[in-house]
């Protein structure tokens, strides 16, 4: 019956942790109706900005659902690069010339056989305007005909790996450094509050640059994800992603009593902000939640940089979100560190 | 000022629980003062306060004549944990230098100073050992050579002796008594009893009060008793200082 004893304390030491029962049951809870949520979004809205075309063309592009706004040249590629359509399209003397946004391949794709097969449907149907003998001319802005859903994740993935790994190990380090004591005897010492947590952040941050290299080197060379933009510009955006995740991590770590209860954070901080991290089609509602997460503006920055080529101040924005997310929680650790000395 | 430590009426509270009631003690400069009570009674908690890791929710505590805590005075300090704080990844040597970088200490210095403390403790031959592989008595010489590593002026060691052998005790207090006729004052906790000979001074604490204080000569006379330890039994039962 010593099966049965082994058995039970499990069953008692269950019964007493509150909080892994409560996760054990609220996160798988919490993760399945997120995935429902995002994957049983709505239908994939395509927009278009139509420069020149007849109106049948227009119709017929309508008909399959595909929202058109009329405009000039220049606002249809402004509208283009800050994403507000997928393509911008003209139809001069029967030549179809389109400029596509292929970064989010499933709207690209959608916009491409849209658009053809807009052409088509006229050329079938014998209303002029259309030249079936000349080939439709499209172009990427940003992306390419071949870019596989990989590339649409890959940057995010880089991201949240560094995420995930830099605030567990982070977040640890600084409960081991509690339980086994080290903290007091550092804080007997003339150590300084900030001091500490500049150190960690110090420590750490050089760890994660050397760590982020290699990731990213890895999968944009390796694995081949496009990667269009300058890679000192990704290691900058992964750099500063570790240092958010782990100031995140030191802080939530004081929550933990130990490395058990600091890995159950996973689920509740590391998996919803995947959900919202941009990647995924949600309604406009959800995306708005998207945008308290340090991992939107992280895959933000790398997908700018990696799939449109993007420079250091398209990022800027991003990237001083990610900052004011780092100083916010490096400020709240130093001021947490009092629980442990007043001064 | 004339005492290196001074705790004028010192009460202390974890939330409701009261853990020191108006403790009043005074440590003379380079004497070495015996904390002596059982486990719980609030030894640690009240050479926290005087290490200014704590501060008392009333009452004052004075350290080298500063009012505590102030960081500042801190590296005058030398802090020795109940249980060992020392990073099981990192040797021996590479515990010491980073409690020596935290105080200020420079590589050279560290040098030639890191050797020293390691004999102190007879830790020799131990430099490049990982912590994880030390028994439970290396880590407590090596907590101790952490807290000597700076030459504080005034050392306060919580439990130092635990888990030690009666030789290495004798070797250990050997080299206490030295850096105490050297200057430096100290203040030792235990719940030993036969430790109490080697202090110059002792404080009797259970539940939070000093029931008694003195020397141990002070504190055997008084009580009509033959040893500290009958002492420390009589005025429990008492209830009252003499």
């Amino acid at each position: 019956m010593r099966v049965k004893a082994l058995a039970m304390r499990i069953l008692w030491q269950m019964r007493r942790d509150k909080r892994t029962l409560a996760l054990m049951i609220m996160a798988p809870i919490i993760v399945l109706t997120l995935v429902s949520v995002v994957l049983a979004g709505p239908a994939l809205q395509v927009t278009v900005a139509v420069v020149n075309a007849p109106s049948a063309y227009i119709q017929a592009l309508d008909d399959n659902n595909i929202r058109v706004i009329q405009c000039g040249e220049d606002a249809a590629r402004e509208a283009l690069e800050t994403g507000a359509v997928t393509a911008a399209v003209r139809i001069d003397s029967g030549k179809l010339s389109a400029l596509v946004d292929g970064s989010d391949t499933a709207r690209s794709q959608i916009a491409v056989q849209a658009l053809t097969a807009a052409q088509n449907g006229m050329t079938l149907r014998g209303i002029s305007g259309g030249r079936p003998d000349l080939t439709p001319d499209i172009t990427y802005l940003y992306g390419s005909d071949d870019l596989t859903d990989f590339d649409h994740f890959g940057p995010m993935l880089i991201g949240t790996i560094i995420f995930f790994f830099v605030f567990l190990v982070a977040g640890i380090s600084f409960l081991q450094e509690r339980n086994s004591g080290t903290l007091e005897k550092l804080l007997s010492s003339p150590v300084r509050r900030w001091e500490i947590v500049a150190g960690y952040v110090t420590g750490f941050g050089i760890f994660t640059v050397l760590q982020s290299t290699l990731i990213s080197v890895y999968v944009i060379y390796v694995l081949d994800v496009m990667m269009v933009g300058a890679f000192p510009l990704v290691i900058l955006v992964t750099g500063l992603t570790a240092v958010t995740a782990l100031t995140l991590g030191i802080l939530l770590s004081t929550a933990a009593g130990n490395e058990f209860q600091m890995i159950q954070f996973v689920p509740v901080v590391i998996v919803p902000q995947v959900f919202f991290s941009g990647i995924f089609e949600l309604s406009p509602a959800m995306e708005v939640v998207g945008r308290f997460m340090p991992l939107y503006y992280v895959a933000d920055a790398l997908e700018g940089v990696m799939i449109r080529g993007e420079g250091l101040s398209d990022i800027i924005g991003d990237l001083g979100v990610l900052l004011c997310c780092a100083a916010v929680f490096m400020t709240a650790n130093v001021l947490l560190l009092k629980r442990y000395r007043k001064i | 000022m004339d005492s290196c430590i001074s705790l004028k009426h010192v009460n202390h509270f974890f939330g409701k629980k009261q853990i020191l009631s108006d403790i009043c003690l005074e440590v003379p400069y380079g004497c070495i003062y015996g904390l002596l009570g059982p486990s719980g009674g609030g030894k640690t908690t009240m050479v926290k306060i005087m290490a200014g890791i704590l501060a008392p929710t009333t009452g004052e505590a004075f350290l080298m004549s500063k009012k505590m805590p102030e960081r500042r005075i801190m590296g005058q300090i030398g802090y020795m944990t109940q249980g060992d704080a020392l990073y099981p990844a990192l040797s021996s040597e590479e515990n010491l230098r980073f409690f020596g970088a935290l105080y200020g200490m420079g590589r050279r210095e560290l040098d030639k100073r890191i050797p020293e403390v390691m004999d102190l403790v007879d830790l020799a031959g131990d430099r490049e050992k990982q912590v994880k592989n030390f028994s439970g008595g290396m880590k407590r010489r090596l907590s101790l050579a952490a807290a000597l590593l700076h030459r504080p002026g005034v050392l306060i060691l919580d439990e130092p002796t635990v888990g030690i052998d009666p030789l290495l005790k004798k070797t250990i207090w050997e080299q206490l008594r030295r850096i105490s006729a050297g200057g430096t004052t100290i203040v030792i906790t235990t719940h030993v009893m036969d430790e109490t000979q080697n202090c110059h001074r002792l404080a009797m604490l259970r539940e939070g009060t000093i029931i008694s204080d003195g020397t141990p000569e002070d504190l055997v006379r008084r009580s009509g008793t033959a040893s500290v330890e009958e002492a420390f039994l009589y005025y429990e039962r008492e209830g009252e200082r003499l």
